[in-house]
């Protein structure tokens, strides 16, 4: 009998699957190619390997948690089943409609996205629910049950049910649900009041279009991994990493697999917020760069940042819009065009652009040498002398200089007149300025100042970006933890088992009802609590109350926080100071005069954070003898630096060295800048802080 | 310049378009009115000391353009450079020297550095209300359209000027959410600045005068290059539209020379004696907006890359209204100016231009009441609800018109649900219009229906704001004209397109918004087009024949496969 607990992440990424075995207080990790005509293959591979590391029999792992972009990529690619929308009459056309605007106001030949579904694929019934939730047309059996009909006859496998005002009264979707349960049995069947209940047609319906869309492909991709990797020996109970941070039971991601888009990324931010707990850091930004997007999120009080939509599947350069959107509980974070493998061009105004394009992998940056001619990133950190040619990737790939320049010549030096590490330092500068200006933006909407925050960098380009980008935004401390290159994959094992329910419902707080918010608040208690229980049969679960206000007449809430008591004997002037209280801090002042609204009602359950050992932290006690010397290009003197190379691993713990230097490693390098100095702390991170 | 400092310019030029775009967002987030927050009715921009915009936010609508560029000229003279501190804030809502109308207030704020006036930022919003007749054509003259603010300051050295807040407040129908607005606008230059200030300690500038030169000298020289590629010709344009009570006429001819671009106006039609009148600056924002998608799209908005589109037209024609015509609903003919700059450039730049679409918003405000014709019930309420619709647009030379969406307005429509939360107001029907977009190789974007209603109790006045009841847009190179607008009562009582129109309790308003004309003949278009839009209920089957061409047999393999599930 095996006591320790051997539990086993998975994070299947698009390129690589990786896999984190954690052992008492060690880690295993491997990383496999990702195998998308069957994912689990690559996860059995993963596990065998890591089993074989760490010496153990698949049999001992206790528990596994699963993260996957199969789900986001299902949607982009629009690989999914034969579905249905079942919608409100005179409404069939809400998700192709969208906002009737355009995401790009001066591209005359702009193409909108298609919906998910067309329009013949989209069904109407004569009824109708007021926004009161009171029944305006009442919904007809006899109508339900002759739409079955014809829905049986075109053979569909998925249906999504999204009536208008369901979220305020949903007796007429569940009416649906019986009759097509009834009438069209193995027939999958999603309605948005239980997807998605919140106000707003678009965003409800595409979600639950989302939902439906995915569902079959989803189940029975995890049947099939549970019954795969009860045959390799691994039978343990498996929860699924959800979009929110938290983790939810094989079956509930099943029946709402839209939850599990970007969980990917979101076991990114959860790896940040356990690291920030180790560190007792309350203001955090975590910063996760790789091949062809940098990722950013706000890490408050050792929580990732939520929201309640988010745009999946942009089709126009990542612009805002230009997707679908999504609404369900989210970690709120800013995805852009940025990674290694960005390229880089001159356009009409001679300004150097990068991105959103990607060299990808095939043919990769110009140095990589498999016949791409353009430049990218890993170019510029190239000829700038922030990577070792022959020892990139662990050696894995040797890096072509020459192409590098050759490229960067070719795209942006001939054009601009600039000599190929001027060019190298343009496009490196402009790559940072856009992520800069991306976490910028994502503060002021969030009304914090990043100057008091601290970064964690990870991601394979991250620690490459990372001091540049802390000075350009004036941040003083950045934390580059081992284990980088896999960091979702450690986040999974770190996040609580969690389930957010939530609901649109109107009220002004001078209509305040403090019974009916009681009723209210209980009931989505309740629901949230038994989506967790069903994970977990014996942990304490704590509940988070969050009501999202304005005043009367603004189109955006923002979100506030209540305590249990405070949610559970509701007094109309504590919501109205606590609304105050955030407003002012987000937008510098309160509107006198004005009447408060509440739109959404949120109820997080979830089990206690798993308990972080803060650790003891070093000051730079030792410096560290240099291995070895290069020249390094430091942006912010604007100069060649001579910088001292050393290899990550022969740092000990309280050792450091000052900056300008170099610190490799197989799976990324970390550059550190002449105004920086870094130590390493106990549990192996690269603390890189202002020079003393 | 070195090679080095060719890097931080690059940067820097960067932030700057960062700087105002962050701006914009804080206004969105902060304002009240439903035209900011939700449609994005509002434009935001930085400028230096001479009063040059150096960058523009993306967020925002093009009516904005060009309007927002000049006004920070106009505070600069009517204050007085010697009469601005630190602390202070501007505003005002003249149509002629602000964006169009009185319902647009700018704001503008100095920006000091180290004791130095080194800049400014501007915003813009549209709000909901300015007192007067309300938001609509019915005014005879501006002085019936609302409150009139003068450039002047705001706040002087951070105090705000309290007799003036006392005088909008009093003048107006919602007057916390108007001051609420001003201070949202105020605010939002606030994060402009304090960004601005950052930049500059960042890169140890004193002012903007190098970095400005970068930019408008690199914008300049983008755009002429782009201006010079153009043949040297010059040609007309125009469309007729409903008008008010007669049909206006909106001509133009283009000119390309060496350097610039001219557009004249002249020969269209005089004013109009309702408020649907456009002062010069909205026209030239229009106009300068449909040159610039079609010629140079990816140039950054700031004051080189727009001078060298120059506008013309007569002294009180209706593109060139003066003081004091009434010009509250300036958009409803500003928005067909780009269609008939469009109607010009074609023949200058075949393939190049959208047909025309729909052209203006299909909006309409709600004035709901109890009911007056039987006792109320005790639930009844008053509420004003605005909301914002698009009809087809037109077909592009290589595809199809967009459907149901705006072209050139940049705004968005709000969820049926929101607007049903806002006030008694049902909207029953909100979907695309079948048949609507103008047969072609490359159809009209398809219009919409809608129907609107009132909670049972209410009875309601219907501000109706649209064109093209009786000139429907017309396609090009054979392609056929869209749909044409059309409004009625659900017991079939007539409706005008324009003007307030009483509805009684229990009637609806049945609305069906026009399609977009179509390119080229429907003969060529592609059959796999054809039959994919007869799937999709796009056309109905006797167009389908009647305009494509498709033969029964193909109609019904199309609707049988449509009806088993099969993909086309």
């Amino acid at each position: 009998m095996n006591l320790i607990a051997a539990r086993l992440g998975v994070d299947i990424g698009g390129t690589f699957t990786d896999v984190v075995l954690e052992l008492g207080d060690k880690q295993y990790s491997a990383k496999v190619l990702t195998t998308y005509a069957a994912p689990e293959n690559a996860i059995i591979d993963g596990m065998h390997q890591v089993c074989a590391k760490a010496a153990i029999k698949t049999s001992a792992i206790t528990q596994i948690i699963h993260g996957t972009t199969l789900a986001t990529n299902a949607l982009i690619e629009r690989r999914g089943a034969k579905t249905a929308l079942v919608t409100t009459q005179g409404f069939r056309d809400v998700i192709e409609m969208r906002t009737e605007s355009r995401f790009e106001q001066y591209d005359l030949n702009l193409a909108l996205p298609e919906p998910l579904l067309p329009r013949q694929c989209r069904y109407v019934l004569n009824e109708r629910i007021g926004a009161k939730g009171d029944v305006l047309i009442a919904l007809q059996r006899a109508d339900i049950e002759a739409l079955a009909e014809e829905l049986r006859v075109a053979g569909y496998q998925s249906i999504a049910v999204g009536l208008i005002h369901s979220y305020a009264n949903d007796a007429h979707e569940k009416l649906v649900r019986e009759v097509l349960e009834k009438k069209l049995p193995g027939v999958m069947i999603s309605l948005s009041s239980e997807v998605s209940p919140q106000m707003r047609e678009y965003e409800r319906f595409n979600t639950v279009v989302a939902n439906a869309f995915i569902k079959p492909l989803m189940k029975s991709y995890l049947g099939r991994l549970a019954g795969q990797l009860k045959v390799e020996g691994a039978d343990c109970p498996i929860f699924l990493m959800h979009s929110g941070g938290g983790i939810i039971s094989i079956e509930n991601a099943a029946d709402f697999p839209v939850r599990l888009v970007e969980s990917g990324p979101a076991g990114g931010a959860v790896f940040a917020a356990n690291i920030a707990a180790r560190y007792g850091l309350d203001k955090v930004l975590s910063f996760d760069m790789g091949g062809t997007t940098a990722k950013i999120c706000l890490i408050k009080n050792q929580t990732p940042k939520t929201s309640r939509v988010f745009e999946v599947a942009r089709t126009y350069r990542f612009k805002k819009g230009s997707g679908m959107p999504i609404s369900i509980p989210v970690i709120d974070m800013v995805e852009i065009g940025a990674g290694g493998g960005s390229l880089a061009s001159v356009d009409a105004m001679r300004q150097i652009r990068v991105g959103p394009h990607s060299a990808g992998s095939e043919p990769g940056p110009a140095c990589y040498g498999r016949g791409g001619t353009k430049p990218a990133v890993t170019d510029a950190d190239l000829v700038l002398g922030r990577l070792d040619a022959d020892n990139f990737a662990g050696g894995s790939i040797k890096l072509d200089a020459a192409a590098s320049r050759g490229a960067l010549a070719t795209h942006i030096g001939t054009t601009l007149q600039l000599d190929d590490q001027t060019a190298a330092f343009g496009v490196a500068e402009v790559v940072d300025e856009n992520m800069a200006n991306a976490a910028r933006v994502h503060a002021v909407e969030n009304g914090e100042d990043l100057s008091g925050y601290t970064m964690i960098a990870f991601g394979g380009a991250a620690p490459l970006h990372a001091g540049r980008l802390c000075e350009k935004l004036g941040v003083a401390r950045c934390l580059v933890p081992p284990g980088a290159g896999v960091g979702s994959a450690i986040g999974f094992l770190r996040a609580p088992f969690s389930f957010e329910a939530n609901r649109s419902v109107y009220m002004r707080l001078s209509d305040f009802d403090a019974k009916k918010i009681t009723t209210l608040l209980s009931e989505l208690e309740s629901e949230a609590v038994r989506f967790v229980r069903s994970c977990d049969a014996t942990a304490a679960i704590l509940p988070e109350f969050k009501v999202y206000m304005r005043y009367s007449g603004q189109g955006w809430e923002i979100p506030v926080a209540l305590t249990a008591e405070q949610a559970m004997k509701p007094e109309v002037q504590v919501f109205q100071s606590l609304f105050e209280a955030d407003y002012e801090k987000l937008f510098g002042r309160v509107v006198s005069g004005m009447d408060v609204e509440i739109t959404v009602w949120a109820v997080n359950a979830t089990t206690p954070p798993q308990k972080v050992t803060r650790i003891a932290e070093r000051q730079l006690e030792s410096k560290m003898a240099m291995e070895a010397r290069r020249q390094i290009f430091d942006p912010a003197l604007a100069q060649q630096v001579d910088a001292g190379v050393v290899e990550r691993s022969l740092l000990k713990t309280g050792q450091g060295l000052v900056g300008p230097a170099v610190i490799t490693e197989d799976e990324t390098t970390i550059i550190v800048p002449s105004s920086r100095q870094i130590v390493r702390q106990d549990d192996g991170c690269i603390d890189m802080t202002l020079k003393a | 310049m070195s090679n080095k400092s060719t890097v931080s310019n690059q940067v820097m030029w960067n932030r700057l378009i960062s700087v105002v775009e962050e701006q914009a967002q804080a206004l969105v987030r902060t304002a009240f009115s439903t035209s900011v927050r939700e449609a994005g009715d509002l434009s935001a921009g930085v400028y230096d000391v001479k009063g040059r915009m150096l960058a523009q936010a993306v967020t925002g609508t093009p009516g904005h353009v060009n309007a927002m560029a000049e006004s920070v000229g106009h505070f600069i003279r009517r204050i007085g450079s010697q009469n601005m501190f630190e602390g202070d804030v501007y505003i005002t809502n003249d149509p002629w020297e602000g964006t169009g109308h009185l319902h647009d207030i700018t704001v503008v704020t100095p920006s000091f550095h180290l004791g130095k006036h080194v800049g400014f930022f501007a915003c813009t919003a549209h709000i909901v209300d300015i007192g007067g007749r309300g938001f609509g054509a019915d005014a005879n003259s501006v002085y019936e359209e609302g409150l009139y603010i003068p450039i002047m300051k705001f706040a002087d050295r951070g105090e705000v000027d309290k007799t003036l807040v006392k005088i909008i407040r009093g003048n107006v129908r919602e007057p916390d959410q108007l001051v609420g607005d001003v201070y949202a606008l105020a605010t939002c230059n606030q994060v402009g600045h304090r960004r601005l200030i950052d930049m500059m300690v960042e890169f140890k500038l004193v002012d903007l005068v190098d970095i400005a030169e970068f930019i408008l000298e690199n914008s300049r020289r983008a755009t002429i290059e782009r201006i010079a590629a153009l043949p040297r010709q010059s040609a007309s344009g125009s469309m007729t539209i409903d008008g008010y009570d007669t049909p206006i006429d909106l001509k133009v001819k283009v000119t390309i020379h060496a350097d610039r671009i001219v557009c004249d106006f002249t020969g269209t039609s005089g004013l109009d004696k309702k408020g649907i009148n456009v002062p010069l600056v909205y026209t030239k924002a229009y106009a300068c907006y449909a040159l610039k998608c079609a010629i140079a799209p990816e140039i950054p908005n700031n004051a080189a890359s727009l001078a060298p589109f120059e506008v013309e037209a007569p002294v009180n024609s209706i593109v060139n209204a003066v003081h004091p015509a009434p010009v509250a609903l300036r958009h409803v003919i500003g928005h067909f100016i780009p269609d008939t700059v469009y109607d010009a450039l074609d023949k200058i730049l075949p393939n190049t231009v959208p047909v025309e679409g729909a052209g203006c918003l299909c909006n309409f405000q709600v004035s709901l009441r109890p009911r007056t014709d039987a006792p109320a019930p005790k639930s009844a309420v008053r509420s004003e609800v605005l909301t914002f619709n698009s009809g087809g647009a037109g077909a592009r030379p290589s595809s199809d018109g967009l459907n149901a969406t705006a072209f050139p307005s940049g705004v968005m429509t709000m969820p049926i649900e929101a607007t049903e939360n806002a006030g008694p107001v049902i909207i029953w029907r909100k979907e695309l219009r079948p048949d609507s977009g103008g047969a072609g190789k490359y159809r009209g974007g398809l219009g919409q229906f809608m129907e609107v209603g009132a909670v049972d109790g209410h009875e309601f006045d219907f501000q109706a704001m649209f064109d093209r009841v009786d000139h429907p847009a017309r396609g090009r190179q054979g392609g056929a004209p869209g749909a044409a607008t059309t409004i009625k009562r659900s017991d079939d009582e007539k409706m005008k397109g324009k003007g307030k129109q009483f509805v009684p309790h229990g009637r609806r308003v049945m609305l069906a918004f026009p399609g977009g004309a179509g390119f080229g003949s429907s003969k060529d278009r592609d059959p796999v087009l054809v039959k994919r839009d007869l799937a999709r209920g796009y056309i109905s089957a006797a167009v389908a024949v009647r305009d494509y061409g498709l033969k029964q047999t193909e109609v019904d393999a199309v609707l049988t496969a449509v009806r088993m599930g099969e993909a086309l």
